[in-house]
């Protein structure tokens, strides 16, 4: 995996808000077709990770490398090239609550006039089906779906257009552990399927365990370990072992007051 | 000691001060780069027009009202005045300048702030704080261009009409006072409500209301657009909406009038 350019390549990346330090010199490679799941405590900066790499943070300093290529600090037309490479599943899954399910799911292909609307319907309808979902579920409006079916939509969105990448903020947060499984297999056959290199980021270890190839640990602002999803029980790292088995004492020190 | 005391007394002044220039200077970039995107393509006609019909045809109803309760008191309250002075005879005039110049544009323009700009930035709000903002420009969609500058547009070119319809109903509101109230002859009075209106006094006032569309919404979108932090976020960020923008609309009609004023 290491000899191949990577998929997406992160070094030394900075990021603070104020001077509140949040991400401080973060490395991490993903593979073409690669599953990888960051894993930390909240308010670690995962989230803000996932963010600065699709720019809709500004990154304070570093590098972000997609498919080679540097895209920190790049025009906006090269922007909107790379960020066609994405596909994003938020955690609150971030439906447009003034669409109905099936424009949702289509948003990027309208507004990227790529296809005529009937068409665009005809793609919703056949990624409604991947997710699971009846093709009747594409004229209700997200307010109408339980947590669970918006969870879905919102993937069959990040799916919509084919991404080559695709992130995953939290897929499980919020869900009954029933349904997380059902997502956390639509993950892996989707992407599977697709040939899609992931990031993801949880604090839900069954979750991980079950998608990723490797787990990174992000700590204070810095990836502190990172293997095979197999190793994670003898990581060997304190910080680790206390996050997986979810333990108050450790190294890692929760801050009451940030 | 002294010294000490002082320093306590400047630091919040120049935090004040400090915060002060760094909203006016967010607010400047935002309003640059919503404006270049309302020029520039790709537009969206089905959105424009939702906003239009939004500001246009549904704040009709609220803004006709304001108008015909302005015009009659106008009309009621300057006979008090005039007819101290036997000039009732000026009340048509009285009415009809009042309203087209300067109680047309603002009333409507308040009134709008409270419907249009509270609901633009509440819905904004929400969509910032949902993560509905991040998911459009991951879908190949600016949001500045899906959201703003089609609110923008409509403010700018809705609030003109709206002013138009809500000048005639005041006017009609002045007359109907006027004439069976006041007992004036309503032929006499149509003619001089007439005779003394100028069509810079219309334009002006839709001028205005062009200039009130766009800060209502501007501020609607701004506030949304930078709205954080949950419910609580987003009933600040409405709160603001409607206060900034009516007190902008009520800062800028002075200078406005004074401009036409000096012509």
């Amino acid at each position: 995996m290491s000899d191949a350019r990577p998929k997406i390549r992160l070094r030394n990346l900075h990021k603070s808000f104020g001077d509140k330090v949040v991400l401080n010199g973060v490395d991490l490679d993903v593979g073409v077709g690669e599953s990888v799941v960051v894993i930390g405590g909240s308010g670690t900066g995962k989230s803000v990770m996932i963010k600065c790499i699709l720019a809709l943070l500004p990154v304070s300093g570093g590098s972000i490398q997609v498919d080679g290529e540097e895209v920190v600090g790049i025009g906006s037309k090269d922007r909107e090239r790379i960020n066609r490479k994405f596909g994003m599943l938020f955690q609150g899954s971030a439906l447009f609550d003034s669409l109905p399910v099936w424009e949702n799911v289509a948003f990027g292909l309208l507004a990227e006039k790529r296809v005529s609307r009937s068409e665009a319907r005809d793609v919703a309808v056949g990624k409604l089906a991947q997710v699971g979902l009846t093709p009747e579920v594409g004229d209700l409006s997200p307010a109408e779906l339980s947590g669970g079916m918006q969870k879905r939509v919102a993937l069959a969105r990040a799916i919509a257009a084919d991404p080559e990448i695709i992130f995953f903020d939290e897929p499980t947060t919020g869900l009954d552990p029933i349904m997380a499984d059902v997502i956390n297999d639509l993950i892996v056959k989707i992407t599977r399927e697709m040939g899609a290199t992931a990031l993801s980021i949880t604090h839900d270890l069954a979750s991980a365990r079950k998608i990723a190839h490797r787990i990174a640990m992000l700590y204070e602002g810095k990836i502190i370990w990172v293997g095979p999803t197999a190793d994670i029980d003898d990581s060997g790292n304190p910080y680790v072992d206390q996050f997986i088995h979810g333990r108050a004492v450790g190294p890692i020190k929760m801050a009451i007051r940030a | 000691m002294l010294s000490l005391n002082a320093m306590n007394v400047l630091q919040p002044i120049g935090r004040i001060f400090l915060a002060f220039l760094a909203t006016v200077g967010r607010l400047s970039m935002f309003t640059g780069s919503a404006l270049s995107h309302c020029v520039r393509p790709p537009f969206y006609p089905r959105i424009i027009g939702r906003q239009m019909v939004e500001i246009g045809f549904f704040s009709l109803p609220v803004v006709g009202l304001t108008a015909i309760f302005a015009g009659m008191v106008l009309a009621l309250q300057s006979y008090t005045g005039f007819a101290r002075f036997s000039a009732e005879g000026a009340i048509a005039n009285v009415v009809v300048l009042s309203i087209t110049r300067e109680l047309g544009p603002v009333l409507a323009g308040l009134m709008v702030a409270g419907r249009v700009g509270a609901a633009m930035a509440a819905e904004i709000g929400t969509m910032r704080v949902t993560e509905q903002i991040d998911a459009l420009t991951t879908l190949s969609t600016n949001p500045m261009k899906y959201l703003v500058a089609p609110r923008l547009i409509a403010g700018l070119t809705m609030m003109p009409i709206l002013v138009f319809i809500a000048d005639i109903i005041g006017v009609f509101g002045g007359y109907v006072v006027g004439v069976y109230k006041l007992g004036f002859n309503a032929a006499n009075y149509l003619q001089r409500t007439y005779d003394f209106l100028e069509a810079e006094d219309v334009i002006s006032g839709l001028v205005k209301a062009s200039v009130f569309g766009f800060i209502i919404t501007l501020m609607g979108c701004y506030h949304g657009y930078h709205s954080k932090g949950g419910a609580q976020g987003v009933g600040t960020a409405t709160t603001y909406a409607v206060v900034s923008a009516s007190i902008l609309i009520l800062s800028s009609d002075y200078i406005l009038t004074e401009l036409f004023f000096a012509k």
